[in-house]
């Protein structure tokens, strides 16, 4: 069985995260790092393979699209353990939206034949959490998408989805894609000699045009949206804050929520 | 002007607040018709609802295949239905799953997204709040037919007679769409509160709460609130997941925004930063959600928080 992650390289959220002048977000002059919701859709891959009657029948492979610093989320899903990496990196891609990273992913993954693709259930960042979707309508295939538990049986996967006025069992056949929520369960940290084995895993490095992919379908110029304007959102002003001694703590609260008609 | 169409938000046949704030916000750009997906005998009663709120259409697609399947089957029925109406934008409210359809839908139908908007403005140019809201963006679809997934409390529901002229749409879902699915559906019990994302004031709970949420369930009740919890809270397992107020759960921005023993880390801002009012009560008094507070209360909340739920009973007598 092969199994695709999509990870990808964000900005730091505890970071001063920005826009540049073209108003795309800045990747570069801000500290990056794998996208914490993707390390669980690794650890959800691991543990499929883990869990696997013969392990290393089932290969795990990290597969990000972004700029050259990136390759760092690659590595970081390699020393938690994925067996091997796929880097797409190309100038022609900065600035892609949603739909250009997809379909990018999707022809990346078309290349190799994957039975399952598996994402996180939204990026730290631009946060849209479509991609998954995106990707399973481009590959034609079924998504059992946001998943806190994942179970596979051969080529049968049952998901639980946690909805907002239900928890469902999804169910479906191989090939799919799968993104798994921060509920999925903790994500390993790497130990030190998953650290030393990702030094020797195969990492592939791929351009737009080792995809297929014409290089007038992504970037900005293309982008199916535009962003007109990006402002800073204007520092809170401080508020009033009091200690609670006796029982005054809560009084001044009441007149607080009083005085702003909220009781 | 062109037709507007706005994906209903209900429960069961049930309009939720959402589609009426998403039928405001499409009056401003265009014709708001409404699209209801769901059991074809509620339609007359959807369509009762929504025409208060300026919809002139009502689309009613029901199908077999729309209900045991997740997603894809319903974005084949809308890019259907865009196919058929050529609509000016398709209005789609920001749950998971609703963002989910609109995905496969621009994909479908080559058309541009914007998700999470919080304002629709002519053009249409959407207002987005991103990076844990500290910034504002102002974005516009250019190609095809703008698909925006709106969140709740985007506008003031303005009621606007329209015709509802009910339409019921057959729609073709393919065996492509439906590779997955649903086994198993067990519904939530309903609390009584206001729906998390809807409400206008939230009182939400945190690590300092040690697992007892009385004090904060009180005191949202005493205010109408709906109850919210941290992450830690969540993971500690003291409430399920669709309490969760941060990054990886709900984005609220109520009104009123009490939280009780929430440190407030950067991934619980995202989720509230861009309330109105914003009050802590934490025992810390170098917790970082004090930077956010318009009031703070340095104090334990198992005592601060039932003298305050006292004292608004006795003021609301």
């Amino acid at each position: 069985m092969k199994i695709a992650v999509c990870v990808k390289y964000v900005p730091d959220a505890t970071g001063d995260r920005h826009f540049e002048d073209d108003k795309t977000v800045d990747r570069v002059g801000v500290d990056g790092l794998l996208s914490e919701l993707d390390e669980y859709a690794v650890e959800q891959a691991l543990q499929i393979k883990e869990k696997a009657e013969n392990p290393d029948d089932v290969e795990v492979t990290a597969l990000c699209v972004g700029p050259e610093k990136a390759v760092d989320a690659v590595r970081k899903a390699l020393q938690m353990g994925a067996d091997k990496g796929v880097h797409v990196v190309d100038d022609a891609i900065a600035g892609s939206d949603a739909i250009a990273t997809s379909l990018v992913l999707a022809k990346a993954v078309e290349k190799d034949s994957y039975d399952l693709v598996m994402c996180g259930m939204a990026s730290t960042d631009g946060s849209m959490s479509v991609v998954p979707a995106m990707l399973a309508e481009r590959l034609s295939l079924p998504q059992l998408t946001l998943a806190s538990k994942v179970e596979t049986q051969g080529d049968q996967v049952r998901i639980q989805r946690d909805g907002d006025v239900a928890t469902e069992v999804v169910g479906g056949t191989m090939p799919m894609v799968i993104s798994v929520t921060d509920q999925s369960g903790e994500a390993r940290y790497p130990s030190f000699k998953g650290i030393m084995a990702a030094k020797k895993k195969p990492l592939e490095t791929l351009s737009l045009s080792d995809l297929g992919v014409d290089a007038g379908d992504v970037g900005l110029s293309v982008a199916w949206t535009s962003v007109e304007d990006t402002t800073a959102r204007p520092p809170r002003e401080a508020g009033e804050i009091v200690k609670d001694e006796d029982g005054t703590g809560a009084k001044a609260l009441a007149e607080f929520l009083a005085s702003r008609k909220f009781i | 002007m062109s037709e507007i169409l706005v994906v209903v938000d209900h429960a069961e046949g049930v309009v939720k607040k959402p589609t009426y704030e998403m039928l405001t916000l499409a009056a401003r750009i265009g014709d708001p018709s409404a699209v209801f997906i769901g059991p074809k005998d509620k339609g007359a009663e959807v369509a009762d609802a929504v025409k208060k709120y300026g919809a002139g259409k009502v689309y009613v697609v029901d199908d077999e295949a729309l209900k045991g399947y997740l997603v894809a089957p319903k974005a084949e029925a809308l890019q259907q239905l865009v196919e058929k109406t050529s609509p000016g934008a398709v209005l789609i409210a920001s749950s998971a799953e609703g963002k989910e359809i609109a995905g496969r839908l621009a994909i479908k139908t080559d058309s541009g997204l914007i998700t999470d908007a919080v304002d629709v403005e002519e053009g249409p140019v959407t207002t987005q709040s991103v990076f844990a809201g500290n910034y504002t963006v102002k974005a516009k679809v250019t190609k095809g037919t703008p698909i925006i997934t709106v969140k709740p409390n985007s506008a003031a529901p303005v009621e606007a007679a329209g015709a509802g002229e009910v339409e019921e749409v057959a729609v073709t879902i393919s065996d492509a769409a439906k590779g997955a699915q649903i086994v198993n559906s067990q519904p939530r019990k309903a609390t009584g509160r206001p729906e998390l994302t809807e409400a206008a004031i939230v009182v939400s709970g945190g690590r300092g709460t040690g697992g007892k949420f009385e004090p904060v369930e009180d005191l949202a009740d005493a205010l109408g609130a709906a109850v919210g919890a941290s992450r830690a809270a969540v993971d500690s397992g003291w409430k399920p997941h669709s309490y969760q107020i941060g990054q990886t759960g709900k984005t609220v921005s109520p009104q009123l925004y009490i939280a009780a023993g929430i440190s407030g880390a950067i991934q619980h801002r995202a989720g509230m930063q861009t309330s109105k009012t914003i009050v802590a009560v934490n025992k810390d008094d170098e917790a970082p959600i004090f930077e956010l507070v318009d009031f703070g209360v340095v104090g334990d909340l198992h005592t601060v928080l039932p003298a305050v739920t006292e004292e608004v009973k006795q003021r609301k007598g």
